[in-house]
């Protein structure tokens, strides 16, 4: 049995969390992040409409009405966790008590440029609570395909949709690869197998450095 | 039940704060925790051209999407209206303004109006052309900072577990978001209560909200819309 994309990119983000982390999760692959985090691991999850400590999706017909994710989708509460008002939560994001943030994008620049609020003229959702993650927490990581529905890069020299917030994004991952965004410049630091090296060059359309312990992710064999 | 402080009412006495063109500020955070009673209410006295300011703009048929998807505002104050194609499509259309604000930025210009405080300073967009587009900026310690207007309504409507007579509040889990805060920013504010208790029965300790914020209470009959997870 293979893991799927999706899987394998919210297992890759789950090696980011370390135990007595406070991270914020965005909706889409970053909610999957947490079903592959090791039980040993004790995290605190943050959710911008005003709950610390969320736990696990509930089994069906054990749903609460009134207590749900920032994307309205039902969850349960650990042992430690507890509720606020949502400027509290802000409060929190805006202070830099939320260690870790994980986000979807449409794009991110070989800078660290995160744009992912708007495309003009078709989609226009509103930034929500992305800017104050993007720009205040302490390490903002992107899980997003490295390429659209078009196959055109992610991955941009500067990005051409509006920026949601400038120079904040460590980390990107792909279906194809992770990158490492350090003093304004893209490292390729890990490949998922079996992509190459020049598969991966090809579909980036922005300037990296390759990291020298380049490590290959293969989750099937180990 | 007593009614010394003479808050608890019903929907029809609530709704005569109502009118076309006011601004009403309401509570909920994609539709969880927002009052369902005042919402139907509103969408049966007709109400138009109402100024919304709010987290964002529920789902088509839940929450303060509901009013939304039938028109009845002419300007939304939000930080996200992407649950809600229909708001997306009126703003598409010029037929309803939108004003974004990033979320935290915006709880907190709904604070200070609850506080009493004329804007608060915040560095969240202070480069972005976007959020920071026409807004006065201080410099303040070498460090510089965003001048963000604090917001108050004429209404505001929010959702609680239980109130007492006095408007104290009490709140529901994840269902407290912005409530609190909404509470504070109306110039009059109407709460709607899964149960409406007698005076002494909430431990003082346990109310988030104290009545003297809340100058109304109606009872309600819960959530009569179906969630996108069911």
């Amino acid at each position: 049995m293979g893991i799927d994309v999706r899987n394998r990119m919210a297992m890759r983000a789950a090696e980011e969390i370390t135990s007595g982390m406070v991270v914020n999760l965005g909706i889409g692959i970053p909610s999957l992040v947490p079903n592959h985090l090791p039980r040993n691991i004790q995290v605190m999850f943050h959710a911008e409409n005003g709950i610390v400590g969320m736990g696990a999706s509930p089994e069906k017909g054990w749903e609460d009405e009134n207590l749900c994710n920032a994307g309205g989708f039902p969850v349960t509460t650990i042992p430690g966790s507890s509720y606020c008002d949502s400027a509290m939560a802000f409060g929190m994001i805006r202070r830099g008590l939320v260690d870790l943030t994980i986000l979807g994008s449409l794009q991110v620049s070989e800078k660290g440029d995160i744009a992912n609020w708007i495309v003009p003229g078709k989609k226009v959702p509103g930034m929500g609570g992305a800017m104050e993650l993007a720009q205040k927490a302490r390490k903002v990581a992107v899980l997003m395909y490295h390429t659209d529905k078009n196959g055109v890069s992610k991955l941009v020299k500067s990005c051409s949709l509006p920026l949601t917030a400038s120079n904040c994004v460590d980390i990107v991952i792909t279906d194809l690869a992770v990158f490492k965004i350090k003093e304004g410049s893209m490292i390729l630091s890990e490949l998922f197998a079996p992509y190459t090296i020049a598969e991966v060059t090809a579909k980036t359309a922005c300037e990296f450095s390759i990291a020298e312990n380049l490590r290959f992710i293969d989750y099937e064999r180990n | 039940m007593e009614n010394p402080f003479g808050k608890i009412t019903t929907l029809e006495q609530a709704m005569e704060y109502f009118y076309d063109g006011m601004t009403l500020m309401f509570g909920g955070f994609g539709g969880v925790g927002s009052p369902p009673a005042l919402i139907g209410g509103i969408l049966d006295k007709n109400i138009q051209n109402l100024v919304l300011i709010g987290n964002d703009t529920g789902f088509p048929e839940i929450g303060i999407g509901k009013i939304v998807s039938r028109k009845r505002a002419r300007k939304v104050i939000a930080s996200h209206i992407g649950s809600n194609p229909v708001a997306g499509e009126l703003m598409t259309r010029g037929e309803m303004e939108v004003e974004f604000s990033p979320q935290g930025t915006l709880m907190e210009r709904i604070r200070a109006g609850g506080m009493g405080l004329g804007a608060i300073l915040t560095d969240v967009g202070v480069d972005h052309e976007f959020v920071a587009k026409d807004k006065q900026k201080l410099t303040l310690n070498g460090k510089e900072y965003l001048i963000e207007t604090a917001l108050t309504a004429e209404v505001a409507i929010v959702y609680a577990k239980k109130a007492d007579p006095f408007g104290n509040l009490v709140f529901d889990k994840s269902a407290r978001n912005t409530n609190p805060l909404v509470a504070m920013a109306g110039k009059i504010t109407i709460a709607e209560a899964e149960e409406i208790v007698p005076l002494g029965s909430l431990d003082p300790e346990e109310i988030v909200i104290p009545g003297v914020f809340v100058d109304r209470v109606i009872p309600s009959c819960g959530v009569n819309w179906k969630w996108a997870w069911e």
